[in-house]
C-alpha cells in the first residue's frame, strides 16, 4: 500500500497514471482532486517565479549572505593583489636572498555564508600567502608548523630531493621548523602546497597558495621589455592590473566531492564583490587549479578573449586568443587581456563546468573608467 | 550472611497497620523530588559532561516532512532532530546554490520545525535534488523523484476526496457485506471456514499495516524512535481496545463485527493517510487501476465483518453502521493525509490500526475456538485450515493489484 505513496513513483508510473485518471473516469471526482490534466500544464507553466525577482546577474542561483572576512582574518579581494615578497637581503655573491617565514595551523574558516570549513593553513588563510620573487633570487622558508598534524611545503619548481616537502625530506610534525632553501627557478606562475600524507585531505583541507617567479629582463635581453611588464615593481609592471586566482573546492561532508567551489576560498565572493578593472589598463591572471577531487578545471572569460601562457613559463603566449583554459589540478598559467576595446559595465568569469559555477566558482569584473 | 537460618527468622510477626499522618506522606513524596532537584541543580551548573567533551561537532539530523512544490518554487518544511540547534546556511537544488527563505529564521532547536521557501524554477515531471548545506559542512538530501505541482489544500476539494474516500473504504465494505445472505446459508463447517477466512485476511492486514507503520516510522525525524512509538502504540491499542471490548465478556455477534470493524477502520484511516499524502506529494495521478485494486482488496474486509453475524442477525441498520464504521476512517484519512501529512502521525495511526486489528484477531480466535468442538480432540479442523490459507491468498493475491 505504501509504495505508492513512497518516493519511488517514476515517470512511467506517472505517465501512466494519468492516461488512466485520463481515459477511466471511474472515479468523477478524481480530476477535480487537484490534478491537473495534460491541457491545463500546456497552459499554465510549472512554474512562473523565474521573470521576477531576480536580483543581479545570476538571479536566484546563488549563496545567500555574506562571509564574514573579519572573522576569517582575510578578504578574497584583497588575496587578489597582497603578494608576499618576503624579506630582501643580500648574499656574498651579491645575489638577493629572499626570506619567508610561513606558519602552519589549524584553524576555522568560512567559505560560503554560515559555513564554517575546519582548514589547515598556512598563515591563517587559504590560500596560503602568495610567495612573489624573482628569477635567479634564493629563496629561503621557515617553516614552523603549529598544527595539529605532519606538514611540509612543497614548491613546483627546481630544487634538489631533500628540499622537496615530501615525507623524509621536509616533512615536519606539529611544533617543529624547517627551512627550505633554493634557487627560484624557472620564471613562472607555480605553486606550492603540503605534500604530507594523505595527500588529497592535506590539499583540500587548504595547504597550497601561489608561487610565483618573475622574469629577470637581464637574461632575456630579446623579450626584456615583456620580462620587465612582469617583474613586480617596475614601472612597466605596474601598469597592469594583477590578480592571483587560485581556484580551489572544499568538501564539507567527507563524500569525496565538494560542496563548494571558488576561485580564493570564499564561494561567489567576486560575484557580490566584482574586482575592478580599470577599462584602458591591460589585465593579467596568475591562475592556479588546486580543486581537488575533480580532474579538471577551468576558467571562461565572458565577452573577451585572452592570451595564455601555460605554467608561465614562457614570454610568449602557449594559446592566443583564447576565451576558455582548462587546467588539471596543479596545472597554472598566466592570462593576459585588456577590456580597452569595450564598454564600462560589469563581466562574468567562471569555471565552464556547469556544476562548479553554480557551486560558487564564478565571479565579476567591474570595468570601469579610469578615474581623471 | 547465615544461609541457614530457619524459616521462623524469616517470617515476619504481622503487625498492626500503622495510621501515618498526613504531613509524613507529604514529605516522602518532597525529599526525593528535592533531591532531584538537587542532582539536576548540580548538573547544571558543575557540568561534568564537560570532561568527554572531545571537542567533536554535534551530531545533526534533518528531518524532511512535507514538500510543497509550486508557481513559487519549492517549499521544503524540515525538523530539526540531534542534540544541538542546526543552523542552515545554504541551500542547493541540483548541485547549485540558489536563494532561500527560512521561516521562520534562525537556528532551529531540537525537534523545532521550519519551511524553506526557494525559489527555483523546477521542470515537470523531471527529478530535481535538493540539499541543505549546516553551518558545520553536513548535508542533507531530499530527493524530488517527479516533479509536479503540488495540489492546493483547499476545501473544493474535501468533497472530491470524500467521493474518493468512500470508494475505497465504504464502497467494497458495503459489497462485502452484501454477501451475508449466502453467509447465512452454510452450516457449521461453513461457518469455521468463514471465521478462518477472517482471521487470515486480518492477519495479512496486520503485517501489512505495522510493515508501513514501521517503514513510515524510519522517515520520521529520529528524536520520535518511531520504531518503539510504533510497537507501543500497537501494544497500547491492542490492550485497550482488549479491555473496552470484554466490558461484557467475549464479544460474539453484533459486538464481534462491531470490533472487526473497528479495526478494519483504522486500518483503512491509514490507507486514507496514505492517499492523501501521495496526492499532497504530487503522486496525483494514482491511476483507476490502483483504485479498483484498493477497492477489490476490501471487499474481502466485508466478508470478515459479515462472518461473526451469521449466527445472530442482526437489524438492517447494524450493516449500514458496521460499513461506515469499517469504510468512513479512509475519508477522514485522505482529509488528513492531503492537509498536514507528517511520516510519524501517519505511522502512529497505522500503528494503533495494528493493535485494532491484532485484537480483533484474537477475538475472533477465541470465537471460533468455542464454535468448533474437533479442537478438543486436539485435530485442526479442514475448514480451519482452508479458512486461513484462503484468507491469508485471497489478500495476498488482491494486494498485487495495488502495489506498484
Amino acid at each position: 500500500m505504501r509504495n505508492w505513496l513512497r518516493e519511488t513513483v517514476n515517470r512511467r508510473h506517472l505517465l501512466w497514471g494519468s492516461l488512466a485518471t485520463a481515459s477511466g473516469f471511474l472515479i468523477g471526482g478524481a480530476a477535480a482532486t487537484g490534478q491537473s490534466s495534460h491541457a491545463e500544464r500546456g497552459s499554465a507553466p510549472p512554474y512562473d517565479a523565474n521573470g521576477a525577482g531576480h536580483h543581479g546577474a545570476h538571479g536566484h542561483m546563488i549563496t545567500v549572505g555574506d562571509v564574514g572576512n573579519a572573522r576569517n582574518g582575510f578578504d578574497p579581494t584583497s588575496l587578489l593583489t597582497d603578494w608576499n615578497t618576503g624579506v630582501v637581503s643580500s648574499l656574498p655573491d651579491g645575489r638577493t636572498l629572499r626570506t619567508f617565514e610561513i606558519i602552519g595551523e589549524d584553524k576555522e574558516i568560512e567559505i560560503a555564508p554560515g559555513i564554517l570549513f575546519p582548514a589547515w593553513t598556512y598563515n591563517g588563510r587559504v590560500p596560503g600567502p602568495s610567495l612573489r620573487v624573482t628569477e635567479g633570487d634564493r629563496v629561503r622558508i621557515i617553516f614552523q608548523n603549529n598544527g595539529s598534524h605532519r606538514h611540509s611545503i612543497h614548491f613546483h619548481g627546481i630544487h634538489s630531493a631533500r628540499m622537496d616537502g615530501i615525507p623524509g625530506a621536509g616533512e615536519i610534525g606539529p611544533g617543529e621548523e624547517f627551512i627550505y632553501e633554493f634557487d627560484a627557478l624557472p620564471f613562472g606562475c607555480h605553486l606550492y602546497h603540503c605534500h604530507a600524507l594523505p595527500l588529497k585531505r592535506h590539499i583540500h583541507k587548504g595547504m597550497y597558495g601561489a608561487f610565483i617567479i618573475d622574469p629577470d629582463p637581464a637574461r632575456h635581453p630579446e623579450q626584456a621589455d615583456v620580462a620587465r611588464s612582469r617583474l613586480l615593481g617596475t614601472p612597466e609592471n605596474r601598469e597592469w592590473q594583477e590578480f592571483v586566482m587560485v581556484m580551489n573546492g572544499f568538501d564539507t561532508n567527507f563524500d569525496g566531492e565538494n560542496e563548494v567551489y571558488a576561485v580564493n576560498t570564499v564561494a561567489h565572493h567576486y560575484a557580490k564583490h566584482p574586482i575592478t578593472v580599470i577599462r584602458g589598463r591591460p589585465v593579467r591572471i596568475y591562475l592556479i587549479n588546486v580543486v581537488e577531487f575533480d580532474p579538471i578545471n577551468s576558467l571562461h572569460l565572458h565577452g573577451n578573449f585572452f592570451d595564455y601562457y601555460d605554467h608561465g613559463t614562457t614570454l610568449t603566449p602557449t594559446l592566443r586568443t583564447i576565451d576558455t583554459v582548462m587546467q588539471c589540478q596543479a596545472q597554472r598559467g598566466i592570462l593576459e587581456f585588456t577590456y580597452r576595446a569595450h564598454e564600462t559595465g560589469l563581466y562574468m568569469f567562471h569555471a565552464h563546468q556547469a556544476e562548479f559555477t553554480e557551486l560558487g566558482w564564478m565571479g565579476m569584473f567591474d570595468v570601469v573608467e579610469a578615474a581623471a | 550472611m547465615n544461609d541457614r537460618a530457619g524459616p521462623e527468622t524469616v517470617v515476619a510477626s504481622p503487625r498492626p497497620p500503622t495510621v501515618r499522618p498526613g504531613y509524613a506522606f507529604v514529605l516522602w513524596i518532597a525529599l526525593p523530588l528535592f533531591l532531584l532537584g538537587l542532582v539536576a541543580t548540580w548538573l547544571a551548573v558543575s557540568d561534568p559532561l564537560r570532561a568527554f567533551n572531545n571537542g567533536a561537532p554535534p551530531v545533526e539530523r534533518l528531518t524532511f516532512e512535507r514538500r510543497i512544490l509550486d508557481n513559487t518554487g519549492i517549499h521544503l518544511r524540515v525538523r530539526a532532530g540531534g542534540s544541538e540547534p542546526i543552523t542552515i546556511a545554504q541551500v542547493q537544488v541540483d548541485d547549485a546554490y540558489w536563494t532561500f527563505v527560512q521561516d521562520p529564521p534562525g537556528d532551529l532547536a531540537r525537534l523545532a520545525t521550519a519551511w524553506i521557501h526557494i525559489p527555483f524554477p523546477w521542470t515537470l515531471g523531471e527529478a530535481h535534488e535538493v540539499r541543505v548545506v549546516t553551518k558545520t559542512g553536513t548535508t542533507f538530501d531530499h530527493e524530488i523523484p517527479v516533479a509536479v505541482r503540488t495540489p492546493e489544500a483547499h476545501s473544493s476539494q474535501l468533497v472530491p476526496q470524500a467521493v474518493l474516500g468512500a470508494f475505497v473504504g465504504i464502497v467494497p465494505v458495503a459489497i462485502g457485506l452484501m454477501f451475508y445472505p449466502v453467509l447465512r446459508g452454510v452450516g457449521a463447517q461453513g461457518m469455521s471456514f468463514l471465521l478462518a477466512l477472517t482471521i487470515g485476511l486480518l492477519a495479512f492486514l496486520f503485517v501489512d499495516s505495522l510493515e508501513d507503520a514501521l517503514e513510515l516510522a524510519g522517515e520520521a525525524a529520529v528524536a520520535f524512535q518511531g520504531h518503539v512509538m510504533v510497537v507501543l502504540a500497537a501494544i497500547i491499542s491492542f490492550l485497550l481496545l482488549w479491555v473496552i471490548g470484554r466490558r461484557r465478556g467475549t464479544p460474539t455477534g453484533l459486538g464481534l463485527a462491531t470490533a472487526i470493524a473497528i479495526g478494519i477502520g483504522l486500518h483503512n484511516l491509514g490507507e486514507g493517510l496514505a492517499i492523501g499524502a501521495a496526492f499532497t506529494a504530487g503522486a496525483a495521478g494514482l491511476g483507476t487501476f490502483l483504485v479498483l485494486g484498493f477497492t477489490l482488496h476490501n471487499i474481502t474486509e466485508g466478508v470478515g465483518i459479515a462472518a461473526p453475524l451469521v449466527k445472530e442477525p442482526p437489524p438492517l441498520s447494524a450493516f449500514v453502521w458496521l460499513a461506515l464504521l469499517a469504510g468512513a476512517p479512509a475519508i477522514l484519512g485522505m482529509w488528513f493525509g492531503s492537509l498536514a501529512y507528517s511520516p510519524q502521525w501517519a505511522a502512529l495511526a497505522l500503528a494503533v490500526g495494528a493493535g485494532a486489528i491484532l485484537q480483533v484477531i484474537v477475538e475472533v480466535g477465541v470465537y471460533l475456538w468455542r464454535l468448533d468442538d474437533r479442537w478438543k480432540s486436539g485435530a485442526v479442523p479442514v475448514s480451519v485450515f482452508g479458512g486461513l490459507v484462503a484468507g491469508l491468498s485471497l489478500m495476498y493475491a488482491t494486494a498485487v493489484l495495488v502495489k506498484v
